[in-house]
């Protein structure tokens, strides 16, 4: 197991997977508010001339900006860690009013060897929180399933505007420890 | 409750909206909405009834994505306290098309006219320039309105920001649509843009 410090710094593959759906389904509006298990996927977007990365003060903004973002005929991806999802719930509701393309992908905290407790109870709802607010999820938890995963994500997202989103697991991403 | 010398919100959007153009205007939560249904219902009118605090961030993603048509969002003070961070984005991101009237009755109008930050601590033209929204101004009158919404019609010269107050009245309610696939399929409609 690597510290999630050690994997950000190598080059992993998946994120490139993520990077090449996302070009493909003309994603043009990236929100983010930063994790570091999206750290390559967010230097890989604000080097692409095609996409916007849109750094949030909060993640329910990026909720809204999709939909402002699709009512001007763009789509766009949500990038956020599971303890974001808390603060979405009130704004998801967007989802199901216009029904707009949603897809966000979360990286997920406070499972898999998490070393913080504060982490803990946001990560384990975060599941049923979306569920529960209407959103599909997905889940991917090894690096070979990225890509598969995320396919099927983006076309039920953009071809059926089926709000979706993708768990990036704490094993896939690396648990991170700082009592080492 | 009705101040002196202070302008009347219907007056102030229908100034705002009079020779709009092409102008996308998006309602924020609350009585913004019915301002601008009272206006004159428009194929792009995003009216919202809901996403309290949205308002600017669904203005931000319309102006991205159409940086050539003039985006203004019309929202409460309550509505935009909510979403006070958005005004950093907007600041970072510093679209040129896009511009936000705040309609400051200093009180939350909807549910019974209790008392907002705005009436005594919270000054919103501060907190957009500190954003780094540099044209950041308070609008006193109907002048200056018509000033500001002919400069709104420029899509190089944003993003600014404008703070009015306005007088307390609770006016007769002016209902838009409430159906949000109506809403947003027409404005979809009028920029060219088909059902999936």
């Amino acid at each position: 197991m690597h510290a999630r410090a050690e994997a950000s710094t190598e080059q992993a593959a998946w994120p490139e997977e993520i990077f090449a759906i996302l070009k493909r389904f003309e994603v043009r509006q990236a929100p983010y508010v930063p994790d570091a298990g999206h750290s390559q996927l967010i230097t890989r977007v604000l080097g692409e001339p095609s996409m916007r990365g849109i750094p949030l003060t909060t993640e329910e903004e990026g909720v809204a900006l999709l939909v402002g973002a699709w009512a001007g005929g763009q789509r766009g991806v949500l990038l956020m860690q599971s303890s974001g999802v808390g603060n979405c719930i009130n704004m998801l509701s967007l989802t199901q009013i216009f029904r707009f393309p949603f897809l966000t992908l979360v990286t997920m905290r406070g499972e898999w060897g998490e070393f913080n407790p504060w982490q803990v109870p946001m990560g384990t709802t975060t599941q049923g929180v979306l569920e529960l607010a209407g959103v599909k999820t997905l889940r991917a938890s090894h690096p070979q399933e990225v890509r598969e995963v995320m396919e099927a994500a983006a076309g039920q997202a953009y071809n059926a505007c089926t709000p979706t989103a993708v768990l990036l697991s704490q094993r896939l991403i690396g648990a991170k420890d700082f009592t080492k | 409750m009705k101040k002196a010398n202070l302008l009347g919100r219907r007056e102030v959007v229908a100034t705002l909206l009079r020779h709009r153009k092409d102008a996308i205007a998006v309602g924020g939560l609350g009585a913004s909405t019915y301002d601008i249904a009272a206006a004159g219902d428009h194929e792009r009118n995003l009216y919202l009834w809901g996403a309290m605090g949205g308002a600017v961030m669904i203005g931000l993603g319309l102006a991205l994505a159409q940086p050539k048509l003039p985006v203004v969002v019309i929202t409460g003070d309550g509505e935009m306290l909510m979403g006070m961070g958005s005004l950093a984005t907007v600041g970072l991101q510093s679209p040129r098309n896009l511009s936000i009237v705040v309609l400051d009755n200093e009180s939350y109008g909807e549910t019974g006219g209790q008392v907002s930050h705005t009436a005594s601590a919270a000054d919103l033209v501060g907190v957009a320039r500190a954003c780094g929204i540099a044209d950041a101004r308070s609008l006193a009158t109907l002048g200056e309105i018509e000033t500001f919404a002919n400069a709104m019609q420029d899509p190089s010269g944003g993003p600014r920001f404008a703070n009015v107050k306005i007088d307390g009245a609770n006016l007769e309610r002016v209902m838009s649509s409430r159906d949000g696939m109506f809403i947003l399929t027409r404005l979809r409609g009028s920029l060219g843009f088909g059902p999936i």
